[in-house]
């Protein structure tokens, strides 16, 4: 199993952790990350400003991992659809595709026609190209008395017509079955499938925080050890603003916010410092106290 | 303001995205969906499509609402129309930006990415720390999204505005 590992900007300035995590568990379930030396912004921040700007940026990394011939692996979830949809966008318009790749080479961005690839998410890759199975085989520590709240959050589930295989957005699945075969307890809970609302932190701080600010009321209020998440943009909303949301709101929620390969680590028999689980913003100390790590 | 656009709806419908926006038959289950909504009423999914069918370009082009979408296709997902109103958004935001309207933090993140090819630069001292933790060394960004945006001229379009 190779992929092209595709980090993405918020990853690379603000999850270092991460990284860090993904990197140790892809380690141990014998995954291989090439990484991509000429990877830049996916395009994401640039769809709603100018789509052809948008769709040049996202080919051009694309292309770029098709030189390799090697999937994507992305670790965001917002990399992941814009990546996702320019992909599809270019292997249902070949003429589209053609043009691209020689309007770049025109400005001297060098990129031969490559066979077509696929991009994933590294959960994604986790839950069906590793399998629940084989994850289960490598498990050396049970963490059997946590209680986790899985957050999907948007851009990994929807929308479901870019995707392979889509799972169905109002009651998907993989993210409870990779909590799970850790040992761990993935929670019902009714915020579950909320938006983090880091779609319009740079617009509006307040109403980002009002929406971020329900699923934390839910799960403060309940014996969740920690949220679990796949996205660094969800992670920036929910560990790295916590303290601030708790501010404006009057509240304390004290939630410690995983990313999942650091919960899957820690099950995995990996230190947790390796893991990256002191960069985390909430303290994870008690949390790792529990399970004795 | 009360000036009418009739071909609004067409222009929307061009832009990429924009194509489903004359399916909609009004039915509310966008604006029932919305986490944006829920939070701030001003904002509402079903009314902007009824201002786009009836030709207000100028005051949703100029509006600070459509920039409120937080883009988690909740109402894409469950139009019974197939409208894809996270895509008509996107739609309107393009030609919103082509009027001159770019909200300022697009602007600064432009300029980031011109510059350093990633919303965050990854210096010499980035390198050092990643190699403290295990982490390969991130090459400097070659150029390639600056290249982009000179290619599409988005430096032009976004220019429009501070000129005004
Ligand atoms: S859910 Fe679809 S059809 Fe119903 S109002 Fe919204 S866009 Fe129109
Ligand atoms: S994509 Fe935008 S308009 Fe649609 S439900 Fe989400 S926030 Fe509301």
């Amino acid at each position: 199993m190779k992929y092209a590992l595709y980090p993405g900007c918020t990853v690379l300035g603000r999850g270092r952790n991460y990284e860090m995590a993904a990197r140790q568990v892809a380690r141990v379930l014998g995954i291989e990350f090439v990484d991509l030396d000429d990877f830049e912004c996916c395009g994401f921040p640039i769809k709603s400003v100018h789509y052809e700007t948008f769709m040049m940026m996202g080919a051009r990394n694309i292309f770029a991992a098709e030189q390799k011939e090697l999937d994507i692996c992305t670790l965001c979830s917002a990399c992941t659809g814009s990546l996702t949809e320019v992909n599809k966008h270019l292997i249902e318009h070949f003429d589209e595709k053609t043009r691209i790749v020689s309007t770049l080479k025109k400005n001297g961005i060098n990129y031969r026609m490559g066979r077509n690839i696929a991009v994933k998410h590294f959960a994604k890759i986790l839950y069906e190209d590793v399998g629940i199975n084989e994850i289960q085989k490598l498990i050396r520590k049970r963490l059997s008395n946590l209680n986790i709240a899985a957050h999907y959050g948007c851009h990994y589930l929807k929308p479901t017509d870019i995707y392979k295989n889509p799972e169905d957005p109002e009651n998907p699945h993989t993210l409870d079955e990779l909590i799970s075969v850790t040992g761990a307890n993935s929670i019902n809970y009714s915020e579950k499938l909320s938006c983090c609302g880091a779609g319009v932190l740079a617009i509006s701080e307040d109403l980002a925080y009002s929406i971020a600010r329900p699923k934390f009321q839910e799960l403060s209020g309940n014996s969740t050890d920690a949220m679990v998440l796949i996205c660094p943009f969800c992670s920036v909303m929910y560990d790295d603003n916590q303290k601030k949301i708790e501010k404006k709101f009057g509240e304390k929620y004290n939630l410690p916010v995983l990313y999942y390969p650091q919960l899957l680590g820690l099950a995995l028999g990996i230190d947790a410092k390796l893991l990256g689980l002191r960069m985390n913003r909430v303290s994870t100390r008690a949390l790792l106290e529990k399970i004795g790590a | 303001m009360t000036e009418l656009s009739p071909k609004f709806k067409y222009e929307v419908a061009q832009e990429p995205g924009g194509e489903g926006i004359k399916l909609c038959f009004a039915c509310g289950i966008c604006t029932a969906s919305c986490p944006i909504r829920a939070i701030d009423e001003g904002y509402n999914p079903r009314r902007i499509i009824r201002m786009v069918l009836l030709g207000m370009k100028q005051r949703v082009l100029s509006s600070d609402f459509i920039w409120f979408c937080s883009s988690c296709y909740a109402c894409t997902e469950r139009c019974p129309q197939g409208v894809k109103f996270t895509d008509v958004m996107n739609a309107i935001k393009n030609l919103a930006v082509k009027q001159g309207y770019v909200p300022t933090p697009f602007v600064q993140q432009i300029d980031i990415l011109k510059r350093f090819g990633r919303l965050y630069e990854i210096d010499e001292f980035d390198n050092k720390k990643r190699a403290g933790f295990g982490l390969p060394k991130v090459e400097k960004a070659r150029g390639f999204t600056k290249k982009i945006m000179e290619m599409t001229e988005l430096e032009q379009i976004i220019l429009r505005k501070n000129e005004k």
